[in-house]
């Protein structure tokens, strides 16, 4: 047993390296954003052998990709400080910069030192200075986590750039196609498979501590929820029921999966145990009820039922009852996520026949219309709730893109082959 | 350009990115941005693990395929040779124009107890997927309906629905579109 564990890992490692390669990924900001902050993130200076990684390329497409803040391009610098000594911040107004900042990054065999310092371009002060290690292969991360610790310093929020993203991704193989579950990091580098099959892989949805990714796979020519740990690769069938298993999405406690079984009839919401595999089943009738989803404080479930007629959001306690009608606006509102803080509701909605992304406040009701796509799909959001990661399909090819809650900003991640759907944003 | 003391203690101050095998410290420093720990995320490189699932069956998806078939559902004029029950938008009701084709498979059906059917139900690439794989399997369990009502037996039907994952063209408009929102008749 441990022996195959080890040869399919390295089997989907050196995969792995490939789907890297022929990735290609790159990350084009599709819609800027007008009141961005102007920030300057200079090269840090380099010294020892750092590979191909830019810490500074990385922190600026982090940053000028949330939203809020609008990063210099390197060309447009007059220098390139590494020491706060060297700064003269004057260069920096005269760009119209609000804040820069600067760093250093050494590379000592197998590791990595960094340092880095953030300055208010206006007064001259200094805001934050940090030393980090980082280890082979973490230079990204690390970048990252410097992105979360400028976005936190100033606006107050936590950043969401050291967070992963899980999706399925497709290519041609032969007549058919191969199906990948894969995880990578936010911006979508460093895929990584953990489930591929000929047949469709969907619907990844995270256990709350982030160790486990519940999942449909058709691998046996039918619909079945399996639920894989992510550090040993483990996984266990836990729905398989005749007809649909579907939309499996944890409660907040992970102890449950609320799932879509068709097995009494239409498609219906139920909830499984996962430790007594007993099922509850939450809504009856003759209509479409699916895609459920746990309020965050695990009280209530939303779904999509068509029992009006056309696909709309609903509201129901989770241990069952009356379910209250919650979209109004459009003739189709399907697939909701709530932000973690509740206060926010991502949707599909559907309008003259295209598909756009649109965020609910859920205080007020408000629906606000956040993508201009025709087939956009499973909006997911940041664990900080700024952004919401979605499906779009641009120029005949699902790929998957990020705009901010305000709409504002809208970035994709392109990779170069195959599609991309169904992600989900770790928490 | 002005430099206080607390850049210095700010200077001194350490966060360690804690991905894979290296750790976290942080020294002093009242800094608001306490670290956000990466590795209580999980997930460090090299200690994930994936896993491949087989092709199953190995039997080619789609419709005729796996099954011995008589000369009449090669024959264009026989109803038979139709294999694909194709839907209006958002809808799971039998066309007309397909009942015929409906007809023909249950009659055979019903004379040929022994052969076994996949009704899988799909839905064109619009809406959310799951909802799509719902639609799918209202399309197939329409046709299932209308063959149970003229006599073919539950053993021999199978419903499946793939929803938006199996479309039959490629395309993004109507032309496509109508292709895919189908029910194919699958002999076993």
């Amino acid at each position: 047993m441990m022996l195959i564990t080890r040869i399919l890992v390295g089997g989907i490692l050196a995969g792995m390296f490939s789907v890297a390669q022929a990735a290609g990924l790159t990350i084009e900001i599709t819609k800027g954003s007008q009141t961005a902050v102007p920030i300057a993130i200079v090269p840090f200076a380099q010294q020892g052998s750092i590979g191909n990684v830019k810490l500074s390329d990385v922190i600026s497409s982090d940053l000028g990709g949330s939203g809020f803040f609008k990063a210099l391009p390197e060309d447009d610098m007059l220098t390139k400080p590494s020491e706060p000594e060297r700064v003269n911040f004057k260069d920096w107004q005269v760009l119209g910069q609000d804040y820069m900042a600067i760093g250093q990054v050494a590379g000592n065999g197998g590791s990595y030192n960094i340092q880095f310092h953030l300055f208010n371009v206006h007064n001259g002060q200094l805001l934050m200075g940090y030393r980090l290690t980082a280890g082979a292969n973490e230079l990204r991360r690390a970048a990252h986590h410097i992105s979360d610790l400028i976005y936190e310093k100033l606006t107050g929020r936590k950043g969401a750039f050291n967070t992963r993203i899980a999706y399925v991704t497709s290519v041609r193989r032969g007549n058919g196609k191969q199906f990948m579950l894969q995880v990578a990091d936010a911006d979508g580098y460093n895929p990584r498979t953990i489930a591929e099959s000929p047949e469709p892989i969907m619907a990844p949805a995270w256990s709350p501590d982030g160790s486990k990714i519940a999942y449909v796979s058709f691998h046996t020519k039918r619909s079945e929820i399996w639920v894989q740990t992510l550090a040993t690769g483990q996984r266990e069938s836990v729905s398989s029921y005749p007809g649909i298993n579907g939309a499996p999405a944890f409660s907040p406690d992970g102890s449950r999966l609320a799932i879509t079984l068709s097995k009494d009839g239409s498609p219906d919401v139920y909830v499984l145990n996962l430790g007594s595999r007993s099922l509850t089943r939450l809504t009856s009738g003759l209509s479409i009820d699916t895609e459920p989803t746990w309020s965050p404080d695990g009280s209530s479930i939303l779904f999509t039922s068509d029992q009006g007629g056309k696909p709309q959001l609903y509201l129901m306690p989770a241990s069952g009852g009356k379910a209250s009608r919650v979209t109004f606006q459009g003739d189709y509102n399907a697939r909701g996520r709530f932000s973690a803080d509740g206060r926010s509701l991502a949707m599909v909605t559907g309008s003259g026949g295209g598909y756009k992304i649109a965020v609910m406040d859920m205080a007020s009701r408000t629906v606000n219309v956040l993508t201009e796509g025709n087939l956009d799909e499973s909006p997911s959001f940041a664990p900080n709730g700024s952004m919401v990661l979605f499906a779009a399909n641009r120029g005949g090819r699902s790929a998957l893109s990020v705009v901010s809650t305000d709409g504002a900003m809208q970035q994709k991640l392109a990779f170069e082959s195959g599609e991309v759907r169904e992600p989900a944003w770790a928490p | 350009m002005r430099f206080n003391k607390t850049y210095l203690a700010l200077a001194m101050t350490a966060i360690l990115v804690t991905t894979g095998c290296s750790s976290t410290e942080e020294e002093g420093l009242a800094d608001s941005t306490q670290g956000t720990d990466a590795s209580t995320s999980g997930l460090a490189d090299g200690s994930m693990s994936g896993s491949q699932f087989g092709s199953g069956n190995g039997s080619s998806f789609g419709s005729g395929s796996g099954a011995n078939l008589g000369p009449e559902f090669s024959d264009p004029s026989n109803p038979l040779s139709k294999q694909v029950i194709y839907f209006e938008i958002d809808s799971s009701q039998v066309k007309q124009e397909y009942v015929p084709v409906v007809a023909a498979h249950a009659r055979y059906l019903a004379s040929h107890p022994n052969q076994h059917v996949i009704l899988s139900g799909h839905a064109d690439e619009r809406g959310s997927s799951e909802y799509n794989i719902a639609l799918g399997e209202q399309r197939s369990k329409s046709v299932e309906r209308m063959m149970r009502s003229q006599g073919v037996t539950a053993s021999q039907l199978e419903v499946v629905s793939y929803g938006e994952e199996k479309p039959v063209v490629s395309g993004h408009d109507e032309s496509a579109w109508q292709q895919n929102r189908r029910v194919e008749v699958g002999y076993q």
